[in-house]
């Protein structure tokens, strides 16, 4: 036993001179979630494309660094036609495919490489569609890439032009979003000759900033600067995932030096972050929005009278101050004000109990009692739906409605809150893919999402707002879809389908020693930019 | 002994189908399906999920399934994980010696301490050691191991810095995996400094898994051999003026530690438990943080083959249990 002790001491205390890398500038992140997989095109999970889409790979376009803004990637330049739908882009000569132990690139990315990619997700005659049974192309599927496209030509070497339906002016930011990351044709070829084709998933190959080392399942992922990068070359050599889900042991690692920087903190662990002088924490608006969406088919829900009288009987500012823990903007709008096109003029419907009883009588409703769906985890967006429930019932009693709060399972939850007869209303929220204004309005509150199965958890379907969308999805011109959208705003604030809760801050915790980080409005992580002071 | 063991293996059959069925209704028990959980906040249209359910093949009668998913188990295929798309056993396998290795250190932890505080306590019975040590053992026993985990991560690496937060080796430490098993993989890499830093990671989540069995094993060896110090042969050894050191280490000892061993034994089930919360918190990537992340998912085949491998290790380490209690007590084998 002594001698057990002995061996525990020495090994801990050896331990603990080397518990740091020593090597120079390897950056330590403890992400949150394992990988499903390095292809980004089969997963949804925004851990996934961390770990995948962003230090690996590059897309025709990209979002400028700390943005939503649209920037050349692996196209250098593009033409638009006259009528939105012909896209040509040409594309950067000399980026160099990455290179690992099976395989060595014999050529420079090209036009090849840019229709295979694509069309592996939407050719189900594609011998790459199926390369892992079962596998689905989720993103490629709910962006609406299968109708949009219409087809996808090699002018030349460096030249492709992408041929779309009808106008689609978000197209840009589309595919700038992680499933359309470009990987290697001669890579895939060189995989489905060996054999392993599975190796696309598992030894990823791309032109980023960073090269694929390896992946410890569940505990480690290690990468490389890639030299032959085409863009600013990364400053540290290495970098490592290090996967821990729990936040509270994150933020111990991060205070114990064993990574540098850490997603997601508690909301609760904010203040003690902010007061610890080797840590320091950026903080963000979050490109999200948090809601309360009636059954605007319901009565007497479809009434936008007693809606409205119903939101400005809550106190939107209590619910910011005790759940958000201040931490987030009251929403007026649908978008978040970090957003293009945010119409501040709209004003948000004042907090008056008084106003709202004598609203909610004159609509007749009287005895009004109402469910309150709260779900059960926690999301960027809200951090304690049931909380904000229980808020909401306090205040509704005030005027007289009596409001039973729901909860299911997660998976149950999503499920029920899409069913059309739904009785209550439903607290959810949304975080942006693309930063356009179309990735909100049309997807949450548009008539065509409104049918079963849409994310239009309010089944809203007001036809002068959705053509507004409608037009300003094939306008090419932003300041022409600020207008349409800023007039958009002011129909959803009149008609109130939501009650807006609130956009929620984005934090993240980091040694005092990093410097170069920059948050992104869309949640990513990236580290080409960050550099560790010695 | 033959006819005791072949009656013992005739028992797993049924067990083992009992098990399978269990495996594969809990998953599908629960609320909400692997579709619904991907499509998120986003939604789903009902031709698309119906189109996804038939490609995972969940579309079919639960009862064909269910013999789908038997009949695979019989050609040794344990089907693929629908997140990863990797089979299930190569996961499994490449995870499973990390919650050995954790299983084990906690196993022998837990007999070290346990039964020297246990044969103590029942030497000095009724002494402030024997209360001391029986009501730490019940505190042990009701810990909730997550906030138990948490406490201890936060003193001994937070404020005191002697042990590393999570993982199982340092990252400067980067080799192939040989064994799976950290503490030989670092000693065979030849690296300097990386067994002890293999140790010094396994110290906090070994303890903490240890606990619950800790207390168990304490407690039983505590009452076993109360048991047995009050058998005659132990008061005539007495009686024939041997000394005490051999009455207890020799005589009492032997005899207690038949239940002792079982209860060791039987702990591998509340190890397997312990260990989905224990390497959730240390970031310990075994097969405990791979069901939790599988169940979140609603990834089934991962969830049912993952059980079912579980629960055939824990029948196969009480059936070993059973087989050395028969050959310690020949009045087991005969009945």
């Amino acid at each position: 036993m002594k001698m057990l002790t002995r061996i525990l001491v020495a090994a801990s205390a050896l331990a603990m001179t080397s518990a740091m890398p020593a090597l120079a500038k390897t950056f330590v992140y403890c992400s949150e979630a394992s990988p499903e997989g390095f292809d980004p095109a089969p997963y949804t999970a925004g851990g996934t494309f961390d770990a995948s889409a962003h230090p690996i790979y590059n897309r025709l376009t990209e979002f400028k660094k700390g943005t939503t803004e649209v920037e050349p990637g692996l196209a250098e330049s593009w033409e638009v036609s006259e009528d939105g739908t012909q896209y040509t882009f040409h594309l950067r000569k000399g980026v160099k495919w990455q290179s690992n132990e099976k395989f060595t690139p014999t050529r420079d990315f090209n036009a090849d490489d840019v229709i295979f990619s694509y069309d592996r997700q939407g050719n189900a005659e594609n011998p790459w569609h199926q390369y892992i049974p079962g596998i689905t192309y989720e993103y490629y599927t709910s962006m609406a890439m299968p109708e949009l496209i219409k087809s996808i030509e090699k002018i030349d070497d460096y030249t492709v032009k992408f041929t779309l339906n009808t106008p689609e002016a978000p197209f840009l930011a589309n595919i700038a979003m992680p499933f359309a990351s470009i990987v290697s044709k001669e890579y895939a070829d060189a995989l489905d000759a060996a054999g392993t084709r599975e190796d696309l998933n598992n030894l990823p190959i791309g032109t980023g900033p960073f090269k694929f080392v390896a992946y410890q399942k569940d505990a480690v992922i290690r990468y490389a600067k890639n030299p032959d990068y085409w863009g600013t070359a990364p400053i540290i050599d290495d970098l490592v995932f290090a996967i821990t889900p729990d936040a509270a042991v994150r933020l111990q690692k991060l205070k114990a030096g064993e990574c540098h920087l850490m997603p997601y903190p508690a909301p609760a662990d904010i203040e003690g972050i902010k007061a610890d002088a080797s840590l320091k924490l950026d903080e963000q608006a979050g490109l999200n929005v948090g809601y309360l969406a009636y059954n605007t088919t319901m009565p007497p829900f479809d009434n936008p009278k007693v809606r409205k009288a119903l939101n400005m009987a809550i106190n939107k500012q209590a619910i910011v101050d005790a759940v958000f823990q201040g931490a987030a903007e009251p929403a007026k709008n649908p978008i978040p004000p970090t957003m293009w096109s945010y119409n501040d003029a709209v004003v948000d419907d004042a907090y008056d109990p008084e106003a709202a009883k004598a609203m909610l009588a004159e609509a007749g409703v009287t005895d009004l009692s109402m469910k309150i769906w709260a779900m059960p985890v926690q999301r960027p967006y809200m951090p304690n739906a049931k909380r904000t429930a229980e808020l909401m019932q306090e205040d509704l009693s005030k005027i007289g409605v009596k409001v039973e709060i729901v909860s299911y399972e997660w998976g149950e939850y999503l499920a029920k809150s899409m069913e059309p007869g739904r009785d209550g209303a439903v607290i959810l929220g949304w975080t942006g893919d693309n930063g356009d204004p179309d990735n909100f309005l049309s997807v949450l509150l548009s008539c065509d999402s409104a049918g079963e199965g849409g994310a239009n958890r309010a089944f809203w379907c007001n036809e002068d707002f959705s053509k507004l969308l409608k037009d300003a999805k094939i306008t090419a011109d932003q300041a022409e879809r600020t207008k349409l959208y800023e007039q958009a705003q002011v129909i959803f604030k009149d008609q109130a389908p939501w009650f807006t809760i609130a956009h929620s801050t984005q934090y993240v915790p980091m040694s005092a020693k990093v410097s170069g980080f920059v948050m992104s409005p869309l949640g990513d992580f990236t580290f080409e930019t960050v550099d560790i002071a010695e | 002994m033959v006819r005791f063991i072949l009656s013992k293996l005739l028992y797993l059959v049924p067990t083992f189908l009992g098990i399978t069925l269990i495996a594969f209704s809990f998953v599908r028990i629960l609320p909400g399906d692997p579709v619904l959980l991907m499509a998120g906040e986003r939604g789903v249209t009902p031709e698309r999920h119906a189109e996804l359910t038939a490609q995972l093949g969940y579309d079919k009668n639960v009862v064909l399934q269910y013999f789908d998913f038997l009949g695979r188990l019989f050609h040794g295929d344990f089907g693929n994980s629908l997140v990863t798309k990797k089979p299930v056993i190569t996961e499994f396998l490449s995870l499973f010696p990390a919650t050995v290795e954790l299983g084990l250190c906690a196993i022998i932890i837990a007999t070290l301490i346990g039964v020297p505080v246990g044969v103590l306590a029942a030497i000095k019975r009724g002494s402030w050691f024997d209360q001391v040590s029986m009501t730490t053992a019940l505190v042990g026993f009701s810990m909730p191991i997550f906030w138990w985990g948490l406490l201890l991560i936060i003193f001994f690496s937070g404020i005191l810095g002697w042990t590393p937060v999570s993982g199982r080796i340092s990252l400067m430490y980067f080799f192939p995996d040989v064994t799976g098993f950290m503490l030989i993989d670092s000693l065979l890499s030849g690296q300097e400094g990386a067994f002890g830093s293999a140790v010094s990671h396994l110290i906090l989540p070994s303890v903490v898994l240890a606990t619950i069995p800790l207390a168990v094993i304490a407690r039983q060896t505590r009452s076993a051999m109360l048991e047995v110090m009050g058998e005659d042969y132990v008061r005539t050894a007495r009686a024939k003026g041997m000394p005490a050191s051999r009455v207890i280490g020799i005589h009492a000892l032997r005899n207690a530690m038949i239940p002792v061993v079982t209860t060791i034994g039987l702990q591998i089930g509340v190890l397997m438990a312990g260990a989905i919360l224990t390497e959730t918190i240390f970031s310990w990537p075994g097969i405990g943080k791979w069901m939790i992340d599988s169940i979140s998912r609603r990834d089934y085949p991962v969830v049912q083959s993952g059980l079912l491998l579980i629960a055939g290790l824990v029948m196969v380490v009480n059936l070993l249990v059973d087989l050395t209690y028969g050959l310690i007590n020949p009045r087991i084998r005969n009945t």
